[in-house]
């Protein structure tokens, strides 16, 4: 495809939620108010696993000054049913019990009841009144130790999916899932190079710097308000109906502005229950967790253990692969293992594939999608393989990633098979980069890895809206987690031709507009774009028959360009153009408001890919790593708003870093989580990084007027093996499990070097 | 729920007086900066509330004859400004420098971060090394104690009913004398040590004529480590020497496995950062 030129998509201007947001104006989830507010808490479980005996609310609900109390008994049982939520799918069954404990808490932190009363004071101190009576059960925090025989049980009703002959006995591995391609064992005895590794990963948080908080208001007659700070506010609608059995109608949620998400806030903690509290109470309730809830009751990514074996021939081409994945889901089933298997050689075209997953439940918080759900693991086991492979064949990492390139009619292991993919050209882009082609530094050692995320498309609506002075406004049902509103905008504008400055984007509550799927899968640019876009087109059409209207010809003789009406040609007739301000002035008189829609479930999402490159030391002694430089080469579509794209690249590959050096849930031997807050679970701070540098290799995803391809996930995918594959580089020393902590990694050191430890 | 006073008397007889009434609920703010982040996760709830910033003497620092008495509520911000404290005695204030973030530095105390009593304080290890004296008042009178002494264990201090750090005093440096302070965190900042290590030399004609050594975070209290400046007094400071002080540091070490490092890891770290920190505070110690 030939480079496009426009004049609005590839230009950076202010986003139109800036200004609110640099000056303190922006409203987020805890920011919403109304007047009679409730405080809202939650009751916690103490235990890692334990059976509830009773629970005695009635010293709680004789304090004065609480207004309701609830438990599980407030929300109806739930059917074994399984909907899909973002890039995650939930069983409402499961989901009920998340929210409130009902047989059994599952982890430290579940909540066991929920009480709203007038002041925060009097909230806690009502808390402390709810006696809860537990048989403490023995508890398994490993997911290892959760798959062996004689494991504490989670869930009695628990057998495992996708294994012949179905078992009968109940276990903690959720499900198997296989798929494969070729014939594997045909692949590693044509090999002349085999390698096999294991690996480790520990769960990680999002890190989203805003709390989950709701503000909730529900009516005497049946309508419930909402305000949430969520990925996605029908999908808050929607549970909310599912767990508290109200008609979607009867709930209005709006976004807040998002303080991150990530993929954490594609689910729901506290709305049910402030929806249940406000009807109980009869007032609006307010409920905001602390950092300290965050940690230990929100999903965190999964931890996983992966073993990869590779089989290659000496010039590098790669027969055989095989991958198994055993994934933490959390206390319910439904880790991202799918998503992990699929994406752990999709970079890569071998004719011999096969790859195992598990999900296994064990008793921590259950997880939530998390940017990319499940690719960093299987990147981290395989990526890391090929550098060993690499180091073997002392081949060039990125020449051992160009010979096996994925490319356009490569077949993947779980079926599709790909269209336009800009794999190749992203891998040359990082070879020819002045990053790569720089001497690494005397000290520094450099490493290199890929990543792949399918990205995704569904549902989306739009609207597009014509004021009376022709300026435009475009609605859509997105909450903005990463400058979508500028994205949307910019194509609202080149579509229309007319300038960015007279498009005003706004996110709609779920009354206003229709139904969306949640910001996730880095799918909105993409499909609500694509929305956006049609809805534009429709107001185009609309626009084009006011102008035949007045001039009295056929709607086919008018074209739109650059923002009017004009004649398509002499034989039309001369006309001067009619101007987007000039139709909006007349159009009481031609038909009314002129307005688009747009309404699609949108198929054909590029897959993007990506590699990181980054230099960095080890210090000896200390076994601190400091980066020197890092660059994140990314196939991006068609970047239309490059700044947040860029932005994307590096925010991905600096949460990727965190995940790799320092990021872990530390649980002790009663099973609880021992660093529930930003201190001790340390994410990067800025003076541990150089700028991250980005490099745009733009090939349009050609399902997509202006070749948008998703960006905002990859770029987790690539960094943990990236960090891995530099520091063996550096040290001599190949770390297998994660993080790579300095504790961690100087013992590694110390064992591979045990005279210069004992010095 | 609770009912909770605040006072703020202006002088140190007063404070006292104010905490002795509060019969053990009192607690004295200064920059509040661990204070009121307890108070927020509940697990500080003072009955009374004493900040001492109206008090001269605790807000001032003086030059006493080559010496330095610091008031136990100065700032990390005014410390870190003050130039004649900086020359003569860099390595403390590096150490007082590196508590929190730099809106941290502006209210958070030395003094403070002595009785918060963490065996992680930042400060703690370069006073150690810095032979510092605390200054304490009470009802009965005042007191003067090594700045090790303080503390009991792990947010403990030796402090009797009624008693406030008023401030301290580090002694004059004689030529040739140099001091610093490292600590290990696994991020660049806004974290806390791992290991600690603050060093405080005397050299004379190439030669270690005195030396101290504070280790903090890897035992319940701050260490003033006897054996490693023993080591390194009468020495050129050469790598032998080096090498046997920090043995002498890992020896020490009784520290426990936790969230934020291993009993493996931070002992060797204490070797580790006992030669690094020796090697600064020789360099500034010939650089006289």
């Amino acid at each position: 495809m030939s480079k496009q030129t426009y004049k609005w998509i590839g230009t950076r201007p202010d986003r139109p939620d800036g200004a609110d947001k640099v000056t303190g104006r922006a409203r987020f989830g805890a920011d919403f108010n109304m007047p009679g507010q409730l405080v809202g808490k939650v009751l916690r479980s103490p235990h890692a696993h334990a059976r509830i005996r009773s629970i005695d609310t009635s010293a709680a609900e004789a304090l004065p000054g609480v207004k309701a109390v609830v438990t599980s008994k407030d929300f109806p049982e739930q059917a074994n049913l399984i909907v899909p939520t973002g890039e995650m799918q939930v069983n409402l069954r499961d989901v009920t019990r998340n929210v409130m404990a009902r047989e059994k808490v599952l982890y430290e932190s579940h909540a066991v009841a929920a009480v709203a009363a007038t002041t925060d004071a009097i909230a806690s101190a009502a808390l402390a009144l709810i006696k809860v009576e537990y048989d403490v059960l023995p508890h398994v925090i490993d997911v290892t130790e959760a798959m062996q025989e004689g494991a504490p049980i989670l869930h009695d009703h628990l057998i495992t999916d996708g294994v012949e002959p179905r078992p009968t006995k109940a276990s903690n591995i959720a499900k198997r899932i296989d798929n494969a391609k070729g014939d594997i064992d045909a692949g590693f005895a044509e090999a002349e190079v085999v390698i096999e590794r294991s690996y480790t990963t520990q769960p990680v948080h999002q890190g989203y710097i805003e709390p989950h908080a709701t503000l909730a208001s529900a009516s005497e007659d049946g309508q419930i308000q909402l305000w949430s700070t969520t990925q996605g506010h029908f999908q808050v609608r929607g549970f909310c109906s599912r767990l508290l059995n109200i008609e979607l109608s009867q709930i209005r949620v709006t976004p807040t502005e998002i303080g991150g998400g990530f993929g954490g806030k594609t689910v729901v903690y506290l709305e049910p229950l402030a929806v249940r509290l406000s009807q109980k109470s009869g007032k609006p309730v307010k409920m905001v967790m602390s950092r300290d809830e965050v940690f230990r009751a929100s999903g965190p990514a999964p931890g996983a253990t992966v073993r990869v074996k590779i089989g290659a021939k000496r010039d590098g081409r790669i027969v055989a692969a095989d991958c198994t994945i055993a994934m933490q889901a959390g206390a319910f089933p439904g880790s991202p293992i799918g998503p992990a298997c699929w994406t752990s050689f999709a970079c890569y075209d071998i004719a011999n594939v096969r790859v195992v997953g598990y999900d296994v439940v064990s008793n921590r918080p259950k997880v939530a999608a998390y940017r990319a759900p499940g690719a960093p693991i299987s990147a981290w086991g395989v990526e890391s393989t090929l550098d060993i492979l690499a180091q073997e064949l002392r081949m060039d990492p990125i020449d051992l990633r160009l010979k096996n390139a994925a490319k356009k009619g490569t077949k993947t292991s779980y079926g599709p098979t790909f269209d336009t993919i800009g794999f190749v050209e992203t891998l040359e882009a990082a070879k020819s980069s002045a990053h790569y082609r720089s001497k690494v530094k005397p000290g520094m050692a450099r490493g290199v890895a890929a990543g792949f995320w399918f990205n995704v498309g569904a549902d989306s609506s739009a609207a597009a809206h014509v004021a009376e002075d022709g300026t435009v406004t475009i609605i859509s049902g997105n909450p903005d987690i990463g400058g979508s509103r500028a994205s949307l905008a910019l194509m609202a504008a080149e579509e229309l031709g007319i300038d960015y400055d007279k498009v005003r984007p706004v996110i709609a509550d779920t009354s206003s507009i229709g139904f969306n799927f949640v910001t996730g899968g880095s799918r909105v640019t993409f499909a609500t774009g694509l929305a956006v876009v049609n809805s534009v087109r429709d107001m185009v059409r609309e626009l084009k028959g006011r102008a035949a209207k007045t001039w009295g010809v056929d709607v086919e003789g008018v074209i739109w360009e650059n923002g009017q009406a004009k004649p398509a040609g002499s034989n039309v007739g001369v006309f001067e153009p009619l101007t987007l301000a000039q139709l909006a002035a007349t159009a009481g008189k031609t038909g009314g408001p002129i307005n688009g829609h747009a309404q699609l479930n949108v198929q054909g999402a590029g897959p993007g890919f990506g590699v990181h490159i980054v230099d960095l030391a080890v210090d000896q002694e200390t076994a601190i790593v400091t980066i020197d430089r890092y660059t994140a080469v990314q196939d991006v579509g068609t970047a239309i708003h490059p700044s947040y794209v860029e932005g994307q690249l590096q925010g991905g590959a600096v949460q990727g870093i965190g995940w790799a050096l320092n990021e872990e849930y530390i649980y002790n031997a009663k099973g609880k989580l021992e660093n529930a807050g930003f201190l001790d679970y340390r994410i990067p701070v800025a003076s541990d990084l150089p700028m991250i540098e980005t490099i745009l290799v733009e090939v349009p995803n050609p399902t997509h007027p202006y070749g948008v391809r998703g960006v905002g996930e990859v770029p987790i995918v690539p960094p943990l093996a990236t960090m891995g594959n530099a520091i063996a580089r550096a040290t001599g020393v190949r770390m297998t499990d994660l993080p790579m902590s300095p504790p961690r990694l100087s013992a590694a050191l110390d064992a591979a070097m045990p005279r210069a430890a004992a010095e | 729920m609770v009912d909770m006073k605040y006072v703020a008397p202006s002088t140190i007889d007063e404070a006292v007086g104010a905490i002795l009434a509060a019969n053990g609920t009192g607690r004295i703010l200064a920059g509040g900066t661990d204070l009121l982040v307890q108070m927020r996760l509940g697990t500080a709830k003072p009955g009374v509330i004493v900040d001492v910033k109206n008090i001269p003497e605790m807000m001032r620092i003086e030059e006493t004859a080559g010496g330095f008495r610091i008031g136990a509520a100065v700032s990390g911000a005014i410390i870190g400004e003050h130039p004649a404290l900086g020359k003569a005695w860099p390595g403390v204030v590096e150490a007082i420098n590196l508590i929190g973030s730099k809106q941290i530095q502006g209210r958070a105390s030395a003094g403070g971060n002595l009785c918060n009593a963490s065996p992680a304080a930042d400060s703690v290890p370069a006073l150690v090394a810095a032979a510092a004296t605390v200054t304490i008042q009470g009802p009965k009178g005042r007191r003067e104690i090594p700045v090790e002494t303080l503390h009991a264990g792990p947010g403990r201090t030796t402090l009797q009913p009624g008693e406030i750090v008023v401030g301290f005093t580090l002694p004059a440096r004689p030529l040739g004398s140099g001091d610093a302070y490292l600590r290990l965190i696994p991020r660049t900042e806004m974290d806390i040590a791992v290991v600690g290590c603050g060093v405080s030399l005397i050299v004379a004609n190439g030669t270690c004529t005195a030396a101290r050594v504070g280790l903090g975070a890897v035992a319940p209290t701050v260490l003033l480590v006897e054996a490693a400046g023993k080591a390194l007094i009468g020495s050129r400071l050469d790598d032998k020497a080096l090498e046997a002080a920090a043995a002498a540091c890992r020896a020490a070490c009784k520290p426990i496995d936790d969230k934020r490092g291993t009993v493996q890891y931070r002992t060797k770290i204490a070797g580790v950062l006992l030669k690094r920190a020796a090697a600064i505070a020789a360099e500034r110690a010939g650089a006289r």
